[in-house]
């Protein structure tokens, strides 16, 4: 008896040992659980990138499901996820909204007017305020707001095709049916 | 003659910026951000906070800019009059229990603070089953100093004299 204990214990710590490991292997330490889905999107009213001295609030976009994308100029994983964004604004499925992060508004047209624009709209964040209220602290960024303004889902870094096919689009489909 | 006249002008011209030396000094110590309280506080707030962009650094460590706006940010809301808590729970709120050094206790995090305590009860228990084990397995021996006399003798016997 004893000398099945002595043999399996060690066996076991170390299989729950191997399991920890295994599991922390296969996670990103940088993504951090957004404490904000499941709330509503913070209220934010924006100058506009393209439209100077025009405001977008949180509020207008009301009543219908849309992304909030994070971006910059400076920002180089941005560039990765631009055909995607590019491909979702072709297919028309849903608005998306830029968030032009602590940049410069000519940098971001600029930017835009070289690479294309995917946005229906574009605000303008210079300070970055309004990214903090988002609890954005790497861009891109990428949330999913319903139509009662609730954010659903958040992606961390850029958008890949997976989490576009697996999460997004479904996680749309359903919130614009209901 | 020259001396006595630049000596002059140097007491006229202190005499004339000493009242704006003494008014910036003033203006500085009503600000709040040069008050030491608030400086120590705000250095010891930053401590407690953690940057998420360089994740093992706190808010005063970290250069990243987000780590900056953070600062700016807590700054001003210590000089909007807000407590400890109230800036804490403003960026909680925004970036997740992760801000904070020392994680409030609740029930996903009580291993994270309870763990450290039963790995120690498990030792402790372990080690009192050794002890006890022990204390079975030394009981053969005879009670009292534990070595008889005579057992003393034979050994010195053993090992002293040629058999």
């Amino acid at each position: 008896m004893t000398r099945t204990w002595r043999f399996l214990l060690p066996l076991a710590v170390f299989g729950v040992l191997v399991a920890f490991l295994w599991v922390g292997l296969s996670r990103d330490p940088r993504e951090v659980p957004s404490p904000l889905i499941g709330k509503p999107a913070p209220a934010f009213a924006l100058e506009k990138l393209h439209e100077g001295g025009k405001m977008l609030r949180t509020a207008d976009m009301h009543g219908q499901v849309w992304l909030l994308n994070v971006w910059a100029s400076w920002c180089v994983s941005c560039r990765v996820e631009h055909p995607l964004l590019m491909q979702l604004a072709q297919a028309r499925i849903v608005p998306v909204v830029g968030l032009d992060y602590k940049d410069k508004p000519a940098d971001g047209r600029a930017w835009l007017a070289q690479n294309g624009n995917p946005y229906q709209v574009s605000v303008i964040d210079e300070d970055g305020r309004v990214g903090i209220d988002f609890g954005v602290y790497g861009v891109p960024e990428t949330f999913v707001v319903d139509k009662n303004g609730v954010i659903r889902y958040k992606q961390i870094g850029p958008l890949t095709p997976e989490a576009i096919e697996r999460k997004i689009l479904p996680l749309v489909r359903e919130l614009s049916k209901s | 003659m020259i001396a006595s006249l630049a000596r002059r002008i140097a007491f006229a011209l202190g005499g004339v910026l000493l009242p704006f030396a003494l008014l910036a000094q003033l203006a500085l110590a009503q600000a709040p951000a040069d008050d030491p309280a608030m400086t120590s506080r705000l250095k010891h707030l930053e401590t407690e906070l953690r940057c998420l962009v360089c994740q093992n650094q706190t808010l005063a460590d970290s250069d990243a800019s987000l780590a900056s706006d953070l600062r700016r940010e807590v700054r001003s809301l210590a000089m909007a009059g807000k407590s400890d808590d109230e800036i804490k729970t403003y960026l909680v709120n925004r970036y997740g229990d992760f801000v904070l050094y020392r994680p409030p206790v609740k029930t996903t995090t009580w291993l994270l603070w309870g763990g450290p305590f039963a790995l120690l009860g498990c030792g402790a228990l372990i080690w009192l089953a050794i002890v006890r084990r022990r204390r079975k397995t030394s009981a053969i021996l005879p009670p009292g100093d534990g070595i008889s006399d005579d057992a003393i003798a034979k050994a010195r016997q053993m090992l002293y004299e040629e058999p």
